[in-house]
């Protein structure tokens, strides 16, 4: 869908730039709304009250101090593992493996920074293990990536199914080799609070989450505005054009996936070197697949998808609470993503129609 | 028009498409036993028409009459059932089938498949059309010609009362439409109503018995048998064009082009060919994937300023060899020079640089990105090169300025360089290509069927830019179906087949029929 929508930067045909921008507002926020809504009805069928849910949502996501440095905490990870996804969507590679990618990263970093700290300088230890983490995850990418570059093997399939594989050898490598013989439950090293990420101004965020900023917006940057980033979206709009006009398919394939597995690989080694300073075995967050509809809502532009992270972080942070002191599971903010891209499509169902008309 | 004599009538249809109206309120009767012929040119509105008769689309206004009874024809299953069948310009039978396994694809799937009956209206089609084929041959291996005899059968397997043909020479051999003609007119004597789609007034006089003529989704004229049958060729040309453009003024080269018989535009120039070739390939070669024809050792020499036209029936290497010399595609064997430089193993970005340009015939498949911009897609080719990209970082305004210049200077009709190339229409598509690749350092060009799909404007156009180049030295390979266009343009005529160059022959009197024999590959070197 979005993908073959090319990004320009400077004004938009026609002029009208400001009515532009609020269309696609509009676009947005009556799919939000229209979700708000529906996930209230569900509420109150499951006799819950709404009000309450999205209170203690709003309340423990945005309102208090504390949720909201959560939440600006929770950004960090979900902000590069969909700068990766955006790299990869933009031109046309599905890398679903993402899950994989981030434990792996995760695995890394708990394994060498503790190892380190004692040794080297914080300054020089922390983006040396995300440098590490960063080279796992696009090692990990190197089979659907050469697999799909030599074969056309859908990258789909190879990319979950190296995920399957990297979160079982993730387990693997803690178990066997990473194991911080002090405890009791497999689980590595742990990094000391101190020389994890610094916090920002007084407040429990890390610098990771500015790291992510920085990551998204040079991502953007780079689709729009760099030879690189145009070949890329050549190659995902139409890849038979992208042979045409003499761009090396297979390579630019290898290194989209390297690009896009090793910025996820760096999600899972700043969440790491700022909140967790370990890795437990079988932990698994599980963000690949749940910033990817994130990354649809926003086409694919990394401003708005910091904007889709911020909202879906609050919603993270603020539906575990809520769930828990209303009574609904916790995965009811799954629901609530799943009826804002229903009501997102259909939004934009109708307004193709409506163009259509107009023309 | 008398009502009862139509087998099919179609009264007031207009059908809209976005932008567009494609048929605006077409009355036309078809009759049995008549061979009408649709006549117009890209866009005019025959497939649109068709398309409706055979069930993929439905009129927004007016109604279809079947034996003078309104019928809404829902699904092309439907049409079928009412007795009109339909042959698209491509074959749509499955090629690792044989011939009447293909037939009895149409059945219902929980009926079983009745090979006895199958064979026995085979025989019945056979008869009728007065071919012989073998029913238990594969299909791929059949020629094109008896593909089509087929797709003829298929068509007419449920009823013969309308026999629907969309442009079905346009990938014949001359033999092979000499065949199809009297297939047709077999066809006619049986009382079948033929409707017969083309842009070619040659095949319109020499077939037909009715022609109507469409412009703009418009019926602009028509002719009826009676007084057809008493002009000559020439008559019904002028009445025609007139027809088309309103004038019998119309500009001299639509006519040629509309007539195929545009010998007078041919250059009598001779092309210089004592100083070195421009290009010169020997022995190239390559693989191809299933059910694809590879190149299979083909040498030829090109000088500047030559127009070198390969004809030949679609499917015989021609697009390999394009691929081949734009550097798109691997060669496995020979060897291409440009000026004396061994550009074999060099890829589209380097063949560039030594001045070669490849101008697709998949405009929209390969040529451009169709969601990307007017102005991108003017770049496409160039992407990360100085001017436009500096350090790799886009100056989006310099391509944007370029873009502009180049939409002025070649006449493109877009709203903005902004818009997605995509939304233009094909010769606006085709200027954009031409933009890109016809500049200052061009020297071999390939034009891979350059006119294809374009209206008689754009055709000319097209046709002007390749003569163009070829004046101001360019070394020229045009590949196209199209022998009238290639006769126009060439200054010597190689013809493919099954991946051979089968021979070269010198543009000039009787090349017509050198190339036609070359075509079916019955004669290794009729030059």
């Amino acid at each position: 869908m979005s993908a073959e929508v090319e990004t320009l930067p400077g004004p938009l045909p026609g002029g009208d730039r400001l009515k532009e921008i609020g269309a696609a507002a509009a676009r947005v926020l009556i799919p939000v709304l229209l979700a708000l809504i529906m996930g209230g009805i569900i509420l109150l069928i499951l006799g819950k009250d709404p009000l309450a849910y999205y209170g203690y949502v709003a309340k423990r996501g945005l309102l208090t101090w504390g949720g909201l440095q959560e939440t600006f905490t929770r950004m960090a990870p979900l902000l590069l593992i969909a700068s990766g996804l955006i790299v990869a969507f933009r031109a046309g590679i599905w890398n679903l493996g993402g899950d994989g990618q981030f434990l792996l990263g995760a695995v890394i970093t708990s394994a060498v920074a503790p190892l380190l700290v004692g040794s080297l300088p914080d300054l020089i230890v922390l983006p040396f293990c995300m440098l590490l983490s960063i080279a796992t995850g696009a090692l990990w990418s190197v089979v659907p990536a050469i697999l799909k570059a030599r074969y056309g093997i859908n990258e789909i399939i190879t990319s979950m199914m190296m995920s399957f594989l990297g979160t079982s050898f993730a387990n693997v490598l803690i178990k066997l080799f990473f194991w911080d013989p002090a405890t009791t439950v497999p689980q590595t090293r742990t990094l000391p609070v101190d020389d994890r990420l610094p916090r920002l101004f007084g407040s429990t965020v890390h610098a990771g989450v500015l790291i992510a900023l920085a990551v998204i917006i040079l991502v953007h940057l780079m689709m729009t505005r760099t030879a690189f980033g145009l070949k890329l979206q050549v190659v995902g709009a139409n890849p038979a054009a992208a042979v045409h006009a003499g761009l090396n398919v297979a390579w630019l394939t290898v290194a989209t996936f390297a690009i896009s597995a090793g910025l996820i690989g760096l999600a899972g080694s700043v969440e790491i070197l700022g909140v967790f300073g370990t890795v437990r075995a079988d932990w698994n967050p599980a963000y690949g697949l749940l910033v990817v509809p994130l990354v649809f809502l926003a086409r694919f532009n990394g401003y708005g998808t910091i904007g889709f992270v911020f909202f879906f972080s609050a919603l993270m942070i603020g539906g575990d609470s809520a769930a828990r002191r209303v009574g609904v599971p916790q995965h009811f903010v799954l629901v609530l993503v799943a009826l804002l891209l229903i009501f997102l499509a259909v939004v934009e169902y109708l307004d193709h129609l409506r163009r259509k008309k107009v023309r | 028009m008398n009502q009862s004599t139509a087998v099919v009538a179609v009264r007031n249809v207009t059908k809209r498409f976005p932008g567009v109206v494609a048929n605006a309120d077409v009355s036309l009767d078809f009759n049995p036993g008549e061979v009408h012929v649709l006549l117009g040119e890209n866009g005019a509105g025959k497939s649109t028409l068709i398309g409706m008769l055979a069930g993929m689309q439905q009129p927004d206004e007016g109604e279809i009459l079947i034996g003078g009874q309104a019928v809404k024809i829902a699904s092309p299953r439907h049409s079928l059932e009412l007795g009109i069948g339909t042959v698209f310009q491509h074959v749509l039978l499955v090629p690792s089938l044989t011939v009447i396994e293909n037939l009895m694809l149409g059945g219902s799937w929980w009926q079983r498949l009745a090979r006895g009956a199958a064979l026995k209206r085979f025989r019945e089609l056979s008869g009728l059309l007065g071919v012989e084929i073998d029913p238990d041959a594969q299909v791929g291996r059949l020629s094109l010609g008896e593909q089509q005899q087929v797709e003829i059968m298929r068509a007419l397997w449920r009823g013969e009362k309308v026999l629907i043909l969309d442009e079905p020479t346009s990938m014949l051999t001359p033999q092979g439409v000499r065949d199809l003609g009297a297939v047709m007119k077999r066809l006619r004597d049986k009382g079948v109503a033929l409707i017969l789609i083309t842009h070619k007034l040659v095949e319109a006089y020499a077939f037909g018995d009715r022609i109507s003529v469409l412009r703009l989704g418009r019926v602009v004229g028509e002719i009826a048998p009676d007084r057809l049958k008493a002009m000559t060729e020439k008559q019904v040309t002028d009445t025609v064009i007139q027809m088309m453009f309103g004038t019998v003024e119309a500009h001299a080269r639509d006519a040629e082009i509309l007539t195929g018989r545009g010998r007078a535009a041919h250059r009598d120039r001779a092309v210089d060919r004592s100083g070195a070739a421009r290009l010169q390939v020997r022995d190239v070669g390559t693989e191809a994937e299933r059910g694809a024809c590879p190149l299979r050792s083909v040498s030829f020499d090109l000088w500047p300023g030559e127009v070198l036209g390969i004809a030949g029936v679609d499917g015989n290497g021609q697009k390999h060899l394009a691929e081949v010399l734009a550097g798109q595609r691997h060669a496995s064997g020979g060897k291409i020079e440009i000026g004396g430089i061994d550009v074999t193993a060099d890829g589209v970005p380097e063949r560039r640089k030594h001045g070669v340009r490849y101008v697709t015939d998949e405009r929209l498949g390969e040529g451009t990105v169709g969601a990307f911009s007017v102005a991108t897609n003017l770049v496409l080719k160039e992407i990360g090169v100085a001017p436009f990209w500096k350090r790799g970082i886009s100056d989006w305004n310099l391509i944007h300025d370029h873009a502009r210049t180049q939409i002025k200077r070649n006449d493109i009709r877009t709203p903005s360089e902004k818009i997605p190339v995509g939304r233009l229409s094909g010769g606006n598509i085709q200027k954009v290509l031409l933009a890109r690749e016809l500049n200052a350092e061009a020297s071999v060009a390939v034009f891979n069927k350059p006119t294809y799909g374009l209206d008689l404007q754009n055709t000319r156009l097209a046709h002007d830019r390749i003569l163009a180049s070829a004046e101001s030295g360019m070394a020229i390979v045009v590949i196209s179906t199209d022998l009238d266009e290639l006769l126009e343009l060439s200054d010597r005529i190689a013809v493919m087949y099954q991946g051979h160059l089968a021979g070269i022959v010198e543009n000039g009197p009787d090349v017509e029929r050198k190339v036609g024999m070359l075509m079916t590959g019955a004669q290794k070197d009729a030059a």
